[in-house]
């Protein structure tokens, strides 16, 4: 494949964005929502802002929408600022978080509401809402009532009804957040599908890391009204630049010490009297001297009963609980230091044969890329 | 858990008598032949009879029912405004004295409400009559509206009208044909409430009316003060009809609806 | 959109301003006038053409002259009394009869409920006026009740119950019954069932247990009914009237004399002033009764 292929408009110095927030900050009274941002989107991209509730993701997307004025700052959607311009006059849709259909129209009547108040003339109204019935896979539901659908079905309409004006940006407000898990996971895919159909920019809020990291293009995690980082899935997984991002995505372990050296790559962590320092990447900012941490996803480390002699990061401890998952197990050691530490193993063999059980002395090891060092 | 005993089927029981009897023996005693009410001297609908050649009831029915029906009109576009306010109206200057202004109405002893009604229209010098009373009446039913097109207001979701605002209505559009098809029910049952408190009314109107316009209620008052007469059972018998088919078709009509909604709910999950 | 918010406020806002607030200070003003015979028969009403000056000669013109009037003639301050406590035991007897009915309510088996709220609901749509008609068919001496209670030979004589507060008493806890049932029923309606049993299995007696947890529970439903009994019983017009006697004092229909029957204005605004005040306590306590209500629901 070539580098060309790739979609990674936002390492390009020259693509121009879709979505432009320049110094963007929101306050109600004395609180402060969203504090002094700057983040640009691209046209095409999926991208999702995380965090938990009360981080101002939602602010952000209803800033947006038109449905929130800007304090400070500005917004740009195409190079427009948006200052002033009402949420009905925006080329912006968005998916509610409730769905807000409209109860009492017909599924075919809730999409071409929107198409009704814009210019297409009424002839081409019936053939677009069938279009968007089609894309949904819901011909036969239209002239049912909201009520009459299932919460699949409704959702599904909810986006129909967005994307029937075709917009430039799709804003989906936790799309997903009230469907059960295994709908939810089929979801995930058929929304991919469609935005890839449609070339629309999509913009989701979620607070389900695993919805965003399999969705997304980039992920924005925020926390009290700032971005914390923005980057894609894999990164911000792999390399996060924070103890925050590091413990918001996925399962992680967190060994707190000191930057005991740093250069470049690499850096290494002084964890306990006695012990070699841990070595691992170097995060952003690192420098030696500074208190920092050590983050390592529970995956990554090794469990054996012997001690390992090809690895530089050994630890030795007593298992203290095991977590017997089906597909996976984990572990939770103790170390002699009294930290507790997971360890992930996929059960590929039955169950019958693994050999560590409770109370067992086992050895944890990993290489030197597995883990990061974070700055404190 | 709830268990129905004997001690609650007796107190239904004599509830619901002390409830119903006395209109029971009213309709009863309408349909009695002899203009002495205490003695039963046959079946007959002469009564009926005679209060449809009763010019004054009927001047006076005709009178009530307009009064109601403008009156309710009113109170009904007022009340509704006055719930958006409540509900959505954010902070503005006089916000308690507006609310106090709506909820005072409905403990203010109608005997209050009448007199100082009365005493305004003495003083800019407006001429009792249908015009006063429907003032009157509009002006305290428009606070029970708001009352219940506010109950309904604080559990309807606001994001449908940013839907509709996102979908390219303006706050207007967004209201006609989004907001208020939604908030209908409450909205007609606020009229049916404002129209039925006018179709009541006694006091209020026997202070704002004149020589020129007479209620039925204060027609039923003067001519019950002299006793109980057999016309007078016929009329509340017949008022009595219009109200139970009424209040009968309606909550027949809502449960229906409520009963299609779940099943419809039920398939929809299947 | 500032002009249709404007409006949206300013209509409804300056309709009840002027025929809410502004009546009512009429009302205030008067009752500090004093009584003429002319038309409107008070002075001094306030002469606008003459600005300033006119306005510091009627303002020098009132006192409270009436309501020192009020206090000096006993026939007010009696009336005053026995409207608070008709008002009074009327909610009680109505509490009485209203607590079963509402628990039975409670109890019945839910396909009942709908059917039961109706019927309870259907008389507050009929007329009031006809509710209280009804039953001077059914208490006057020769009426229903007389003529069952001389057959059944219970008594010998007709019982004299029309024209008295007895009378009073039974119109106010017929025609204020549903104000009594609903709110008590919305409450028993939510109890939870488990916690009588809960109760039980703690060392409850049958008893007890309706006493510490249903009666316990209701409590914000009984208050919200009796408040609302009380509160327009007690500026009540129509029954007395009609079903009480010439000794039946209550506050309502002597302001509804004193104004249509004495055309003394002044003394009727007074008297209403008063009961207002006097209605302000419950008011108040009822508001801070659904106040808690509506925090302990959330």
């Amino acid at each position: 494949m070539n580098a060309t292929d790739v979609f990674v408009p936002w390492l390009d110095a020259d693509a121009k964005p879709m979505i432009e927030f320049s110094g963007v900050t929101k306050n109600y009274g004395d609180f402060t929502a969203i504090d002094n941002i700057d983040l640009k989107i691209f046209p095409r991209e999926f991208f999702a802002l995380l965090g938990p509730s009360g981080c101002g993701k939602t602010t952000m997307m209803r800033m947006l929408g038109g449905f929130e004025n800007v304090t400070k700052g500005t917004i740009t959607i195409d190079g427009q600022d948006m200052k002033g311009v009402p949420a009905n006059k925006r080329a912006v849709n968005m998916m509610f978080q409730s769905y807000a259909l409209f109860p009492h129209l017909s599924v075919a009547d809730n999409l071409a509401f929107g198409l009704k108040r814009s210019e297409m003339p009424k002839s081409e109204i019936k053939g677009r809402v069938d279009e968007m019935l089609r894309l949904v896979q819901l011909g036969k539901f239209a002239s049912r009532k909201p009520h009459q659908l299932s919460g699949g079905q409704r959702q599904r309409v909810a986006l129909a009804r967005a994307l029937a004006k075709a917009p430039k940006l799709l804003l989906l407000d936790e799309p997903l957040g009230a469907l059960d898990k295994k709908l939810r996971q089929e979801t995930q895919f058929e929304l991919m599908d469609i935005q890839e159909k449609t070339g629309t920019t999509f913009v989701i809020v979620t607070h389900d890391q695993e919805e965003a990291m399999t969705m997304a293009s980039r992920i924005a995690v925020m926390d009290h009204g700032k971005l914390v980082q923005v980057d894609t899935p894999d990164r911000i997984y792999e390399a996060p630049n924070s103890v925050y991002v590091a413990d918001f995505i996925g399962d992680v372990n967190i060994i707190e010490g000191r930057i005991a050296k740093a250069d470049g790559e690499a850096a290494e962590l002084a964890w306990a009297e006695g012990h070699s320092p841990i070595r691992g990447m170097s995060g952003a900012g690192v420098s030696s001297g500074q208190g920092g941490a050590f983050a390592i996803r529970p995956e990554k480390i090794v469990i054996g009963t012997e001690e390992p002699t090809d690895v530089h990061n050994r630890i030795s401890g007593e298992v203290e609980d095991i977590a017997y998952l089906g597909n996976i197990s984990t572990y939770y050691v103790r170390l002699e230091n009294g930290a507790l530490v997971k360890s992930q193993t996929a059960n590929t063999r039955r169950i019958a044969r693994r050999g560590i059980t409770w109370n067992d002395k086992v050895w944890l090891s990993w290489t030197d890329t597995a883990g990061i060092v974070l700055a404190g | 858990m709830r268990k129905f005993t004997w001690f609650n089927a007796v107190s239904l029981t004599f509830g619901f008598a002390f409830l119903y009897i006395p209109m029971i023996i009213l309709i009863v005693y309408s349909f009695n032949e002899s203009k002495l009410v205490t003695v039963w001297a046959g079946f007959s609908t002469k009564w009926y009879g005679e209060l449809l050649q009763n010019e004054a009831f009927l001047d006076a029915a005709w009178v009530t029912v307009k009064v109601a029906t403008i009156s309710s009109t009113i109170a009904t576009v007022l009340g509704t405004m006055a719930a958006f306010v409540l509900v959505r109206g954010g902070r503005f200057f006089g916000r308690t004295l507006f609310s106090g202004m709506i909820y005072a109405p409905l403990v203010m002893p109608e005997v209050i409400t009448g007199l100082s009604l009365l005493l305004l229209f003495i003083s800019v010098g407006l001429d009792r009559g249908v015009t006063t009373i429907v003032l009157a009446h509009a002006t305290f039913s428009m606070c029970f509206v708001s009352v219940v097109v506010s109950s309904r207001m604080v559990t309807f979701d606001k994001s449908l009208e940013e839907a509709a605002m996102d979908l390219g209505c303006t706050p207007w559009d967004a209201f006609r044909s989004v907001t208020l098809p939604i908030i209908a029910p409450a909205v007609i049952s606020g009229w049916l409430l404002a129209f039925t408190l006018s179709l009541d009314d006694l006091v209020i109107a026997s202070f704002t009316s004149g020589p020129a316009a007479t209620t039925l209620p204060i027609k039923i008052f003067s001519a019950v003060r002299l006793g109980v007469s057999p016309e007078i059972n016929a009329l509340s018998t017949i008022i009595i009809a219009f109200v139970t088919i009424g209040v009968l078709t309606a909550s027949i009509s809502t449960k229906r609806a409520i009963s299609r909604q779940k099943r419809d709910e039920q398939m929809a999950q299947q | 959109m500032n002009l249709a918010r404007r409006l949206l406020i300013g209509v409804p806002y300056l309709w009840l301003f002027a025929l809410f607030l502004v009546p009512f200070l009429i009302v205030l003003k008067i009752s500090m006038s004093d009584y003429a015979i002319s038309i409107p028969p008070y002075t001094p009403t306030l002469d606008l053409s003459e600005g300033w000056a006119g306005f510091r000669v009627f303002w020098a013109a009132l006192d409270f002259e009436n309501y020192v009037f009020l206090t000096s003639d006993d026939l007010y301050w009696k009336a005053y009394l026995s409207s608070l406590q008709i008002a009074a035991l009327a909610t009680f007897f109505t509490l009485l009869i209203g607590f079963p009915i509402a628990y039975a309510m409670a109890n019945a088996p839910d396909e009942w409920r709908p059917s039961l709220m109706m019927l309870v609901i259907l008389p507050f749509w009929t007329s009031f006026l006809i509710r209280v008609y009804a039953w001077i068919g059914i208490l006057s001496n020769e009426g229903f009740l007389n003529q069952i209670l001389m057959w059944t030979g219970l008594v010998s004589e007709p019982l004299v119950i029309l024209n008295t507060n007895t009378a009073v008493y039974i119109g106010i806890v017929y025609t204020y019954l549903p104000f009594m049932i609903l709110p008590i029923y919305s409450t028993l309606e939510k109890l939870d069932g488990s916690l009588l049993e809960a109760a039980q299995d703690l060392g409850c007696t049958k008893i007890g247990a309706f006493w510490s947890v249903t009666v316990h529970l209701a409590k914000p439903g009984v208050i919200a009914g009796c408040f609302l009994v009380f509160i327009p019983a007690l500026g009540e017009f129509v029954i007395p009237s009609l079903l009480g006697g010439s000794k039946t004092l209550m506050i309502g229909k002597v302001l509804w004399e004193e104004f249509f029957s004495n055309r003394d204005w002044p003394v009727a605004s007074a008297v209403a002033i008063i009961l207002l005040l006097i209605l302000i306590i419950p008011i108040v306590l009822f508001q801070r009764n659904e106040q808690k209500q509506r925090e302990a629901d959330q």
